[in-house]
């Protein structure tokens, strides 16, 4: 992507709401970026597509997995300065509690990496930060 | 075919055709049977792109197809209508989906317990024998059903 690409050149960091922009599927969910604490953090505020089961209403599965590998590749591609966007291997998510119709939060961090392979964990909250509404383990390959 | 109304409805196929809504992304159910297999359909388009250099989905819109379809072979297998959540959902990731083409997303449900159901599931293009993705998974099943707030007087 040019935009890491460019960001490798110049040897900063990759700027990650602008990667996050850069993605039509994260720019449809409605997710911007932020570095906060060393790491990058994701907000999803609701949307009413977002919802999966209109009788709770709670947000849909696939979207908080999708939030979930979202954080992970953005924290791989920001902490790793990757040139690419990281393919994903296997990812395992725990649904913890009932997404609620409000603003969502995800953060990621690399639990190990490896020269092809990283492992990430990823979470995410929504009014309580310590109450973890979906968690997840994946292996994401890095493409030079 | 079989006594039970709940059954007659989805062997009757009156799910066919109907729209699968992943995050507002307009899917096709093909299949729900009494047996516990369904079948849905995404076709490509540009919302669903996840690298931009190359045009593949987004790994979620894998993982909402198949969320969404083995939520739907959980309710093909139930003999009685009641709501279901995910506990937890495993996603091998084969190879990426060829950009332009539809993704195909099919379920089994292999065992309907008390509280769990278990499922497994893939994500295919041209061939089923080449998957895109596979999965296993498990979903809370909720007898009692939700609790829901008292109609207004």
């Amino acid at each position: 992507m040019e935009l890491l690409a460019r960001a490798i050149a110049e040897g900063r960091d990759p700027d990650p709401d602008a990667l996050i922009a850069a993605i039509p599927y994260c720019r449809y969910l409605g997710v911007r970026a932020a570095v906060k604490d060393g790491a990058v953090s994701l907000i999803m505020p609701f949307a009413a597509h977002l919802v999966g089961n209109p009788m709770l209403p709670a947000l849909h599965g696939g979207v908080i997995g999708s939030l979930l590998e979202t954080a992970a590749i953005v924290q791989v591609v920001w902490e790793t300065r990757a040139p690419k966007m990281p393919k994903p291997v296997d990812i395992t998510v725990d649904y913890l509690r009932t997404g609620k119709p409000v603003e969502t939060y995800a953060r990621a961090r690399i639990a190990r990496q490896g020269r092809r392979v990283v492992n990430v964990h990823a979470e995410l909250w929504q009014e309580d930060e310590t109450k973890p509404i979906a968690a997840l383990r994946g292996h994401f390959l890095i493409q030079s | 075919m079989t006594d039970n109304w709940f059954d007659r409805l989805k062997d009757i196929g009156r799910h066919i055709g109907q729209t699968a809504y992943i995050a507002g992304l307009k899917g096709e159910v093909l299949e729900i049977t009494s047996t516990g297999k369904a079948r849905m359909r995404m076709p490509y388009g540009p919302d669903l792109v996840g690298d931009p250099d190359t045009g593949v989905v987004h790994g979620g819109v894998i993982t909402g197809m198949l969320d969404h379809t083995c939520g739907m072979s959980v309710t093909g297998a139930l003999r009685t209508p009641m709501p279901i959540a995910t506990l937890d959902l495993r996603i091998d990731y084969m190879k990426p989906a060829v950009p332009g083409q539809d993704i195909f997303a099919e379920a089994e449900c292999v065992k309907v317990g008390h509280d769990v159901a278990f499922v497994r599931g893939l994500a295919h293009q041209d061939s089923r024998e080449e998957p895109i993705a596979l999965c296993t998974g498990a979903f809370m099943l909720i007898r009692g059903g939700y609790q829901m707030p008292p109609a207004a007087e």
